[in-house]
C-alpha cells in the first residue's frame, strides 16, 4: 500500500505549472487534495512519474463572489472551505447539503471542490450538481483558457473533456436566486459512502407563485456520468407540482437512465430508487421555492 | 526519471510544536514520515487508502487522513498528533479522559484516530448535534466497540472541555 516512485513538483507560477504539465513525454499528473488521487497511487492503480502539487499557487486558492452574483471557487479551495463559506454566508444551499454528503469530515477538509470534478466518479456529488446549477467550468492550459459548460464537460467514467496538459482551474457558481426551491436525495450503503443513487432537483416558481418556471433535475449513480433529464424538466414547466404531477413523471424518470447491475445493487433497485429519489428531489424543491421576485 | 537519483523533498513542519526538518522521498506518506522520522507511533496506519481513520492526525487544525497526503505536501504544516494532547505523565486531555472512563475502546488499535477526530470535532463545534457527532466519528472504523461507549465518550468529553472552560 505505498505509492511507487515518482517525482514531486510545486511550483508558485501557474505559467510554470502549466509548462511542466504540457509535457508530452513524461505521466504527469496534478494533485490538489489528493482524496482520490492518493488512494489510487498507495493501490498502485496510478503510477504517475511527476506529480505537480498546486497548492503553492495563490490565484487557484480564490473563492470569491463576483459582481454578478455568480460564486467562483479555485483548484484548491476544498470542500470544507466551501460549505464553511456558505453556512456563514448563505446562498446555493443545495451545494452545501451536497457537500455534507461528500465522504467524512477528514476527507472533505483536504479534498477540492475541483478535484472531485477533474476525477469525475459518476457516483460523486459535485459533478451532479454542477451540471444542475449550470456551473461553467474554466480550462486552463498550454493555449490559455477556455471555458466549458458542466453539461458538456463530463464525459464517460472517470473522464471529462480535460486534455492533456489542461487542469480545472476554478469552478464557477451562476447567481443562487433567494427564491429558488432544492431538493438534494441521495442513498448510500453507509454514511459517507459513494452514493448509490442520488438526486439534484431545483424549482423557480413564476411571480405568481402557482406553478414552476423552470426546473432542474439531475441524477447520479445511474450511469456514465450525471443524467439531466430534459423531458421531466419540460412536463413540469408550468405546473404546479403537486402529487399528481409528480406522479406523472415517475414513468419518465425511469425510461430516461439505464443503471447497470453491479455488487452494490441491481440495475433494477437503482431505477427504482432513482424514481423515488427524484420524486423526493422534486417534491422538497418545490416546498422550499417561492414566488419569483 | 527511474534511472535518475531518487528526489529528496526538503520540508520544514511543527509537529506538537515542535519543529522539524527533513528531507523526504516524494512517496513518503505523511502517516510513515510521523512514524518512522518524527519517531511518534501513536498514529496508527490501518488501512492505507483512507477508509479507516486510524491514522487521523490534524493538520493545520483539521482532522486529516495522513495516508493520503504526502509528506512533501505538508511542507510548513503544523501537525498535532496523539502525543500532544498530553505531556507523559501529566494528566490525560478531557478527551482522553473521557474516552478511558466510559471505556470508548478495546483493542485501541483505531483510538489515537476517534481521539483526534473527538478533539477536532469539539474545538470546532463545541456543542454538536447528534447528526453532527455521528457525521464526524463515521470516518473512523472501530471494529471492537460497536461505536456506542466511543459516542458516550464524545459526550462526556464534550461535557469536561465546557467545564474546564468555565473556570
Amino acid at each position: 500500500m505505498k505509492p511507487a516512485s515518482f517525482e514531486y513538483r510545486a511550483p508558485e507560477q501557474l505559467d510554470e505549472l502549466l509548462e511542466l504539465l504540457a509535457d508530452d513525454f513524461t505521466d504527469v499528473r496534478v494533485i490538489a487534495g489528493g482524496q482520490s488521487l492518493v488512494p489510487m497511487m498507495n493501490f498502485r492503480l496510478s503510477t504517475p512519474e511527476l506529480l505537480l502539487d498546486l497548492r503553492r499557487v495563490d490565484e487557484l486558492g480564490a473563492l470569491e463572489h463576483r459582481p454578478d452574483g455568480a460564486l467562483s471557487v479555485g483548484a484548491t479551495v476544498t470542500q470544507a472551505r466551501l460549505l464553511r463559506q456558505l453556512e456563514q454566508q448563505g446562498g446555493w444551499p443545495v451545494l452545501a447539503e451536497g457537500i455534507r454528503h461528500i465522504g467524512h469530515p477528514q476527507i472533505r477538509s483536504r479534498g477540492t471542490v475541483c478535484g472531485s470534478l477533474a476525477h469525475h466518479d459518476p457516483t460523486a456529488e459535485l459533478p451532479a450538481l454542477a451540471v444542475a446549477l449550470d456551473a461553467r467550468m474554466t480550462v486552463a492550459g498550454p493555449q490559455g483558457r477556455r471555458t466549458v459548460a458542466a453539461a458538456d464537460f463530463f464525459t464517460t467514467y472517470y473522464e471529462t473533456v480535460l486534455e492533456p496538459g489542461e487542469l480545472l482551474a476554478e469552478v464557477v457558481f451562476p447567481a443562487w436566486p433567494a427564491a429558488r426551491g432544492w431538493g438534494f436525495r441521495e442513498l448510500a450503503r453507509r454514511r459517507g459512502d459513494f452514493a448509490l443513487v442520488g438526486a439534484v432537483a431545483t424549482v423557480d416558481r413564476d411571480a405568481a407563485g402557482a406553478t414552476a418556471e423552470a426546473v432542474a433535475l439531475v441524477l447520479f449513480g445511474v450511469g456514465e456520468r450525471p443524467v439531466r433529464l430534459g423531458g421531466v424538466e419540460q412536463a413540469l414547466a408550468g405546473k404546479p407540482l403537486d402529487a399528481a404531477a409528480l406522479a406523472s413523471v415517475e414513468p419518465l424518470v425511469a425510461e430516461a437512465i439505464d443503471p447497470v447491475d453491479d455488487l452494490h445493487a441491481s440495475a433494477d433497485y437503482r431505477r427504482e430508487i432513482a424514481v423515488q429519489l427524484s420524486v423526493g428531489a422534486l417534491a422538497d424543491a418545490w416546498e422550499r421555492s417561492s414566488a419569483r421576485v | 526519471m527511474s534511472e535518475h537519483a531518487v528526489q529528496q523533498v526538503p520540508i520544514r513542519v511543527t509537529v506538537n510544536g515542535r519543529e522539524l526538518a527533513a528531507e523526504v522521498e516524494p512517496r513518503l506518506l505523511l502517516s510513515d514520515f510521523i512514524r518512522h522520522h518524527a519517531g511518534l507511533t501513536g498514529t496508527h496506519v490501518g488501512c492505507e487508502h483512507g477508509v479507516c481513520g486510524a491514522c487521523t492526525v490534524l493538520v493545520d487544525g483539521a482532522p486529516q487522513r495522513s495516508c493520503l497526503v504526502f509528506a512533501a505536501q505538508a511542507d510548513g504544516a503544523e501537525i498535532r498528533t496523539v502525543e500532544g494532547l498530553a505531556e507523559p505523565g501529566a494528566p490525560l486531555h478531557p478527551v482522553q479522559q473521557a474516552f478511558h472512563e466510559e471505556h470508548g475502546m478495546q483493542c485501541g488499535f483505531c483510538t489515537s484516530g476517534f481521539l483526534m477526530t473527538t478533539v477536532a470535532l469539539l474545538e470546532e463545534t463545541p456543542h454538536p448535534s447528534d447528526e453532527q457527532l455521528v457525521d464526524a466519528l463515521s470516518g473512523n472504523l472501530c471494529r471492537c466497540t460497536g461505536y456506542r461507549n466511543i459516542v458516550a465518550a464524545a459526550r462526556s468529553a464534550e461535557r469536561k472541555l465546557a467545564e474546564a472552560g468555565d473556570e
